[in-house]
């Protein structure tokens, strides 16, 4: 797969050309998104070439969504829910900022696969998400409502100039809900950070995070293989395979 | 306005696994079929290659082949007293759409429930008597047809699907090595158990230990090369964990995709439309006939396809609606009792052990759909319930569906869920954890059911589903009594350093995932004021529409749906083809 249809892709998920997809008869947008032609098929599988469903690719690490500030409390927060240690590496060394970055620069920032219309009453925790906000709105409203306790908590100060521990009580009073914000939910938005930042660690390299396949290392994850069958009756025994993800590995695959 | 269509014979709403079965049946009997779904045409090459299938975060995370609720949810609740609020993130099930349905990210874990799972409520009834039956509001009924007539069904879908496993009942001769509770089984399976990974195996001689006879999970994910009786080619599967929740990129998992398309879709007499939603199937003035459906395609043009049968194969959510929306049948109401449409939703009760062992290398990743071994002495009614205070049951598993890192780290109780002392606990225990599941059953109370909305619209417009569940002590007390037995097997599992119990607890939760078996709503039965459809899915009220799936439910079993939704689309087209076509009209007089 060549560069420039990568970024075809990527435009397609971001949605700035799906008019002219359906023009230049592109394939089916493949995860139900709007857009796709209505089609009739009778007396024939309708394979046609050139239209594998191939997953986006992340580009570069510069920051695209995350202002300066937000920058400031993503990094140190990040590397608190999974820090530096001889295990393997912090949530920052697996590049697990970019990752962040990129998806909420993307589709899931966008609310994909999200309903938020109304009305939007608060709910009870048993019926789950209830803010109208997209995924990117809700990290844009709480990272600074976040800071805002911080200030109130700790004279001033911001969440990066915290020490580590400090840091932990203040993610910890998000998790449990005791932290009441001005403006955002943070427990909601705990939830969805953690579960993002789980991703960014062990998702595809793709996706920006997982730099190296460390985190797949660090657990003994093989990968993106799909042929165990040599193994299935070899119990106990350690899977020799090298790691690799859906590029493949270095010296492998140049990509 | 709609654009009037060409008439057709048959018209399938929906187009998964029932919608590919009524169609193969029905266009081999030579009716002019059209299927209406709602989402887009997919196949293996083109939408779930091993070239980039294996992506835990696309599919299962970024809900790529799910439905997607920007376009479509519906609104949850406990109890009636709450006010609904739309489901706004796919968590307890995930719900399908486009060619093939949720049976293209399922597990393959064919069941077929036990003979006294179809008799629930008189077999229940004369072992435990009266209050067993009625405690807890509870609402159960027996499913209207037997073990002797939904068999051969069940059979068929093993045929088309090359279901690997071992028969425990052999034509009333009980099989060592099989389940000794199934019903008995007119053949054994199409292809022999797969080879089994460490966990299941210590689970299985742990269990044998116990006095339990374990047995290989029936599976969809077939054991060795496979052709069906429709020529459709299955390949071994390459147990690669990516199963559950992804498209089989191997032609290795049984679906509409390599069962029965390759055979349907080459039939002149069946058309596809994909992008094309049904919004109401349209009837008589008296309302006692079908005409067709109304449906809008992707580019906002409604259309009328009339038919002389209606199908109506979409996932149970969306049956249920359709039935609401377009007025058939009495809609149910908790208060007095009465109606039935939406009536007995019911669900699954999942609890759970992680296993972990000191030195034992478990690779959780060697994994496939249903990958596993299989104690079922507390499913249904395979034990004696007097004095725990509950009917119903589950099968205890230890299944290798996969080792996908996001989802699947089990760490030890008392771990946090982040920090260093996550790391390192994950770091430790990734590869020397197992999980047990306790798959259970859900019985059928009053204050469970399906309407519609009064406030939440979906983009058409129209109100969305409202859902109102909860679990009931009866499910909770079920699957703590299952949890602790697994429990005890999982202790005496060879090397095992410390276990996990997950119990159940509280109000069903729309954030965790649970499993997508959603069932009821359109439930089958002897009569119409307790019933939705007949014994063959045939509407009460208009008697050339047949409502396919889970729906048909009276309650849920301990097993999961597929296996049962297949056969009785199967025992369905069976009376459709052979006496409805001859003579028109009620197939069950009332």
């Amino acid at each position: 797969m060549s560069d420039s249809e990568i970024t075809r892709r990527q435009l397609l998920v971001g949605g700035a050309l799906v008019g002219a997809a359906c023009v230049t008869g592109a394939a089916a947008l493949h995860d139900g998104a709007l857009g796709a032609p209505p089609r009739t098929i009778k007396g024939a599988v309708p394979w046609r070439e050139g239209t594998a469903d191939v997953p986006p690719m992340v580009q570069g690490t510069a920051y695209r969504f995350f202002t300066a500030g937000e920058q400031a409390f993503i990094e140190p927060a990040i590397d608190r829910l999974i820090p530096p240690d001889e295990t393997g590496p912090s949530a920052s060394q697996a590049n697990v900022h970019v990752f962040l970055d990129h998806q909420l620069a993307g589709a899931f920032g966008r609310g994909d696969h999200f309903y938020l219309g109304g009305p939007w009453p608060k709910g009870t925790p048993e019926q789950g998400y209830q803010s109208r906000l997209s995924p990117a709105q809700l990290y844009r409203t709480a990272i600074p409502a976040v800071e805002a306790y911080v200030r109130d908590q700790h004279a001033g100060k911001t969440f990066k100039e915290l020490g580590a521990a400090e840091q932990d009580v203040v993610l910890r009073a998000l998790e449990s809900g005791e932290a009441k914000l001005s403006g955002a939910d943070g427990k909601s938005f705990f939830d969805m950070f953690l579960q993002n930042v789980l991703e960014g660690y062990f998702s595809d390299p793709i996706y920006g995070g997982n730099k190296d396949m460390a985190a797949w290392k660090m657990i003994g994850f093989p990968g993106a293989h799909y042929d165990y069958r040599e193994w299935v009756s070899r119990h106990g025994e350690r899977v020799p395979y090298l790691t690799v993800g859906i590029k493949g590995r270095p010296g492998w695959s140049q990509g | 306005m709609a654009t009037n269509l060409p008439a057709v014979d048959a018209v399938l709403a929906g187009f998964g696994w029932t919608g590919a079965i009524l169609g193969q049946q029905l266009c081999d009997a030579g009716l002019n079929v059209v299927a209406l779904e709602r989402g887009a045409w997919r196949d293996t090459p083109t939408d779930f290659a091993t070239t980039f299938a294996q992506d835990e975060l696309r599919y299962m995370w970024r809900h790529h082949l799910f439905q997607n609720l920007a376009y479509d949810t519906l609104t949850i609740r406990n109890r009636t007293d709450q006010e609904a609020l739309p489901m706004r993130h796919l968590g307890s099930f995930l719900l399908g759409t486009g060619v093939g349905g949720a049976g293209v990210h399922w597990n393959a874990q064919i069941w077929r429930f036990l003979e006294s799972d179809l008799k629930a409520y008189t077999h229940n009834l004369q072992r435990y008597g009266k209050a067993a039956v009625s405690a807890y509001d509870m609402t159960i009924q027996d499913y209207p047809l037997s073990w002797d007539e939904i068999e051969p069904h069940y059979e068929a879908f093993d045929k088309l699907c090359g279901t690997s496993g071992r028969a425990g009942n052999l034509k009333g001769v009980i099989q060592d090595g099989g389940n000794p509770f199934e019903g008995p089984r007119s053949a054994e399976y199409p292809n022999p158990p797969m080879a089994m990974p460490y966990g299941p195996t210590l689970f299985a001689k742990a269990a044998r230990e116990k006095g339990y006879q374990p047995f290989p999970h029936p599976t969809g994910n077939v054991s060795r090369p496979y052709t069906n009786p429709l020529g459709a080619q299955l390949g071994q599967c390459t147990y690669c964990g990516f199963c559950e929740k992804f498209g089989c990129g191997n032609y290795s998992k049984a679906t509409a995709q390599t069962t029965i398309l390759p055979y349907l879709m080459m039939k002149t007499n069946f058309t596809l439309r994909t992008e094309s939603e049904v919004l109401k199937v349209e009837t008589t003035a008296d309302g006692k006939r079908a005409t067709g459906v109304t449906y809008v395609n992707s580019a906002g043009e409604e259309f009328f396809q009339p038919a002389q049968i209606v199908i109506l194969s979409a996932y149970v959510l969306q049956n249920v609606r359709l039935m609401l929306l377009s007025k058939i049948g009495k809609p149910y109401d908790p208060h007095s009792g009465e109606g039935v449409v939406g009536k007995n939703y019911a669900y699954q009760t999942m609890g759970s052990v992680n296993v972990f062992f000191e030195d034992k290398i478990m690779n959780p990743f060697i994994g496939a759909g249903a990958l596993a071994t299989v104690v079922d002495e507390f499913n249904g009614d395979n034990f004696d319930h007097t004095g725990l205070g509950f009917i119903g049951g589950g099968y205890i598993a230890q299944l290798h569906t996969g080792g996908r890192p996001i989802e699947m780290i089990y760490t030890p109780q008392g771990i946090p869920k982040w920090g260093t002392e996550w790391k390192r606990a994950a770091a430790r225990n990734y590869l020397r954890a197992v999980n047990i599941s306790c798959h259970g059953s859900v019985m059928a109370h009053r204050g469970n059911y399906l309407d519609l909305d009064p406030t939440y619209r979906d983009s058409f417009g129209r109100p969305m589903l409202r859902m109102t569940f909860d679990f009931s002590d009866n499910e909770l007390k079920m699957s703590r009594y299952l949890v602790d037995k697994a429990a005890d097997i999982a202790l005496a599992m060879e090397g095992v350093s410390a276990v996990k119990k997950n119990y159940r607890t509280g109000s069903w939760s729309v954030v965790p995932y649970q499993t997508t078996h959603n069932t009821g709503g359109t439930m089958m039965g002897d009569n119409p004021t307790q019933s939705v459809v007949n014994k063959y899915l045939q509407s009460w009220d208009v008697d050339n529409l047949f409502v396919m799936g889970s729906g048909a439910f009276p309650q849920n079993a301990g097993y999961n749906p597929t296996g049962t939704v297949a056969a009785l689309a199967y025992h369905s087209a069976d009376a459709i083809k052979n006496q409805y076509l001859k003579s028109p009209g009620p197939l069950v007089r009332a």
